[in-house]
């Protein structure tokens, strides 16, 4: 009855080590060369397309208020970062703070519907209306109407990145195994005990895949918000750098901008793969490595 | 509690008096398939019963009516030894599949019974290792489901099944994903328990050796309505084992049965 987990068959002793057949170490060769190439290939890949871009401006003798070099770029980033560091910031702040609440509002308002199937009938079609509208043509409306610039951007934004948070919460909450639906009934479970223990486990996969959409989303919802409020001045971000810096034909500024945007915009990619895996490794097939 | 008083008065067949009454129960789905027409049938105390059936004659049915899951169309089911209005029957389910929370470890999938019941951690531990224990699988507590092989995530369903201490135990089909070394493992084992525990068993098969080795009653069932045929008593003496599994008297059981069930099949007006 006892599962035994001992081994028993004795293993080689450590001096005995088998030598490894061509066939292995040709396996093991290239198990190498695959963990390095994942990493070392893209930064090849993204070093060449620099040096590249490079070339073409000194080939083709392109001035640099048409395409600037990559080192003029570079250079116009570091002797900027004063301007651009306060623009980064005040997008970031915009960016997380839409996330934040879209977070909190997509969830609260999945598991709201996931209550009540009226609740859910009532509302949803309003939420499904905010979403396909696009962002660009209300920004206008919502920045005439709300006084503050920053609740306004925090707006624009929110409406971008809560959709597919709370269609994805809803997605999981409703989608927790029948059997173990049954199981917490037959031990009478209370709404609230299903909820914690049961349907919010089963969504969080389903969340998560939500939040990282979410994550480009509020960022493009920041940056979106911005040009159309085309506000200068403190609270300006960088969408509006690189309005002005346009106005000016200065476009190693509108490079070193995008940049940055572009930068900002990986980092909460990567930020949002890893907090999933961290959440999801122990149990969820899509964290799991498979035996081949 | 009182299941482990009883535990040793259950070897014999049929003393106890009727732990729940199914009473004139019919069954009809919302399509107008009729899974249950006028089904009656008493499970006394101790008992392990199988109801032996093809697919389609209502025996899963008939086991979530019980647990009330479903409700039946008409009839009613009666629990005689409660008290008058108890809210939950003291009763355990084990599915047919493992059924078990895969983001929660074997501990946590065992503690959930008593977790709903607010039961904290610390106070759940002992009876949740022990539960473990039974099914060999003390080893494994922090594992996740997904470490296991489909045998031993079913034991964590059985563990999970019986650290409530229930009264009865009903089983839907449980071992039925399971290779026939595995099964007959299972089968020992939870012949086991239930002669340690006392207690009264329902169990979903459609195997006929199977039911023959644990069940000391089955209940044959035919499709099409899902009715009762043959209530046949298997009154051969407890433990059994490997030994019994090898008998002929077991193979006498087995050639009744078999009989009985080909009786039910042709009764029915499929296959």
């Amino acid at each position: 009855m006892t599962i035994d987990i001992a081994d028993k068959t004795p293993l080689p002793a450590a001096g005995a080590e088998i030598p490894l057949d061509a066939e292995e170490m040709k396996r093991a060769r290239s198990a190498r060369r695959e963990t390095i190439g994942r990493w070392v290939l893209p930064v090849i890949i993204l070093l060449l397309s620099v040096y590249l871009w490079d070339r073409v401006c000194v080939w083709n003798e392109i001035p640099h208020y048409i395409l600037p070099r990559p080192g003029q770029v570079f250079e116009t980033l570091l002797a900027d970062w004063g301007i651009l560091s306060v623009a980064l910031i005040n997008t970031l702040k915009i960016t997380f703070g839409a996330l934040l609440i879209a977070t909190l509002g997509g969830l609260g308002l999945a598991v709201l519907f996931t209550q009540s199937k009226w609740i859910e009938i009532s509302f949803f079609p309003f939420a499904v209306i905010l979403q396909v509208t696009p962002i660009i043509a209300i920004a206008p409306l919502i920045l005439i109407y709300v006084d503050s610039i920053t609740a306004g951007l925090l707006i624009c934004a929110w409406i971008v990145a809560f959709f597919p948070i709370l269609s994805n919460t809803t997605l999981g909450l409703n989608s927790a195994d029948h059997n173990l639906q049954n199981l917490f009934r037959l031990y009478g479970a209370s709404r609230w005990q299903t909820l914690r223990f049961l349907r919010l486990p089963a969504a969080m996969p389903y969340f998560l895949g939500g939040l990282k959409i979410a994550g480009g989303l509020s960022l493009i919802g920041a940056i979106v918000a911005e040009f159309v409020a085309g506000s200068a001045g403190s609270g300006s971000g960088l969408a509006n750098q690189i309005l002005e810096a346009s106005y000016r034909l200065n476009m190693p500024r509108m490079f070193a901008a995008l940049i940055l945007i572009s930068v900002t915009g990986i980092l909460i990619f990567l930020t949002m793969n890893l907090l999933s895996h961290l959440l999801l490794r122990k149990w969820h097939e899509s964290a799991l490595k498979r035996e081949i | 509690m009182t299941a482990m008083v009883q535990a040793n008065m259950q070897i014999d067949t049929g003393i106890g008096q009727p732990i729940v009454s199914l009473k004139g129960i019919s069954k009809t789905f919302s399509n107008g398939t009729v899974a249950l027409n006028n089904l009656s049938l008493d499970i006394r105390q101790g008992e392990f019963v199988s109801l032996l059936g093809p697919s389609g004659c209502g025996k899963s049915t008939a086991l979530r009516i019980i647990t009330s899951l479903t409700s039946p169309s008409s009839g009613r089911v009666e629990w005689p030894m409660e008290e008058s209005r108890q809210k939950d029957h003291e009763l355990s389910f084990v599915f047919q599949e493992p059924t078990l929370m895969p983001w929660a470890t074997v501990f946590g999938n065992v503690w959930l019974p008593l977790r709903l019941k607010g039961v904290s951690k610390k106070a759940a531990y002992d009876e949740v290792m022990e539960a473990l224990k039974g099914v060999g699988l003390d080893q494994f507590a922090d594992s996740y489901p997904r470490e296991l092989s489909g045998g031993m995530k079913m034991r964590v369903s059985i563990a999970r099944a019986l650290v409530t201490k229930p009264k009865l135990l009903l089983m839907d089909e449980p071992f039925a994903a399971l290779d026939e070394i595995t099964r007959f493992k299972l089968n020992n084992d939870l012949l086991r328990l239930w002669e340690t525990f006392g207690w009264t068993v329902i169990f979903v098969t459609h195997s006929v050796f199977e039911s023959v080795y644990l069940s000391n009653r089955i209940v044959v069932m035919a499709a099409r309505p899902g009715r009762v045929v043959n209530d046949m008593a298997i009154d051969a003496p407890y433990p059994r084992d490997e030994d019994f599994r090898t008998s002929p008297v077991y193979s006498g059981f087995c050639r009744n049965v078999s009989e009985a069930l080909h009786e039910a099949m042709k009764s029915g007006d499929h296959l």
